[in-house]
């Protein structure tokens, strides 16, 4: 006797969760996935120091994990918004960077993400993995890789290192005798 | 007697935008809807000014009042939703246009090469000469077209 065959199960819909964040008062979206951890911006005194490349306003931080130097930016700079007090700092997977957020608003559950329009033809299509419509409103996801380009990494780990150097050289100095 | 492809009579639908009247072939029109509310969200294109959602599709909102008039527009009363055509992909473009339009049957005039880019021809109606305008040139995007050559226009979100 043979058993009566399953009726098929359902394709299971394609689903991501993401985290609704705000900046300058912008809603945006980022996969919870690329997101690492989140810490308050007041943790971060005591495992960063500063840094300064002229070049790149929107780095003034790095954020030491470990072995690793993750590059922290302010993201309202990054998306010409205006500056804003920032509350948390979302440390970024697969990527040296970690960002400056205002507030986290909630997850959510992304069932379509589109293709940014192509008349968007400037950064943004770097920023934004694409847009997604979420209780009638629009709004775009961001792309954790596209913060920083490996131009800016170059210089940011350069600018790094010299300053590395310089603190080097003057904590092994000593002083001339009399 | 055939006249050549570019004289036979075409459509065109006519929007106004202030005081001037342009057309684009209907061809390149897909609807006319009421203003919705416009999303914004940083980005470092000229003349967008969001994105509008459109029976689940996100359409970019293009005004181009400033190249046509030399000025925004400070009332709208439609968005023209016209498509526009990217190598071999084609997409919506909404655009703001301050009165009714019109649907009427013209032969058109190809620009010459003194005319603006955004200038696909010429048609004559009701004793006006109205441009036919080149969605092409008049609407961002050939950057996009040309270094990024795009993924599919929507995508499933990926788990």
């Amino acid at each position: 006797m043979r058993a009566a065959s399953q009726p098929a199960k359902p394709a299971a819909s394609r689903t991501e969760q993401i985290i609704l964040f705000r900046v300058s008062g912008q809603l945006f979206g980022i996969s919870s996935a690329s997101v690492q951890e989140v810490r308050s911006v007041d943790s971060l005194a005591g495992v960063s120091s500063d840094i300064n490349q002229p070049t790149i306003r929107k780095v003034r931080q790095v954020l030491h994990r470990g072995d690793k130097s993750l590059y922290v930016v302010n993201t309202a700079i990054h998306f010409g918004l205006p500056v804003s007090s920032a509350g948390l700092v979302f440390v970024l997977r697969k990527t040296r960077t970690a960002l400056l957020v205002d507030a986290m608003e909630r997850m959510a559950t992304m069932t379509r993400l589109q293709a940014l329009p192509l008349a968007y033809c400037h950064e943004e299509r770097r920023w934004y993995r694409g847009l997604t419509a979420l209780d009638q409103a629009v709004l775009p996801v961001v792309d954790a890789q596209g913060f920083l380009t490996e131009e800016e990494f170059s210089l940011l780990d350069a600018s790094f290192a010299a300053q590395n150097a310089s603190e080097d050289s003057a904590t092994d100095s000593t002083e001339l005798p009399q | 007697m055939t006249l050549p492809a570019e004289f036979a009579p075409q459509s065109f639908v006519l929007l106004r935008l202030g005081e001037r009247r342009f057309a684009i072939a209907a061809t390149q029109v897909a609807e006319l809807v009421a203003p919705s509310r416009i999303f914004r969200f940083p980005n470092r294109t000229p003349k967008l000014e969001g994105v509008v959602l459109r029976r689940g599709r996100i359409i970019p909102v293009c005004d181009v009042a400033e190249s046509l008039l030399g000025r925004s527009l400070a009332s709208r009363r439609f968005y023209l939703i016209a498509v526009r055509q990217y190598a071999n992909q084609k997409e919506w473009v909404a655009l703001p246009v301050t009165g009714d339009c019109e649907l009427i049957i013209a032969e058109m005039t190809p620009a010459s090469e003194n005319d603006a880019p955004h200038v696909a021809g010429w048609i004559s109606h009701n004793g006006e000469v109205i441009e036919a305008l080149n969605l092409g040139a008049l609407t961002p995007g050939e950057q996009a077209v040309q270094l990024h050559r795009a993924p599919a226009n929507s995508a499933e979100a990926t788990p």
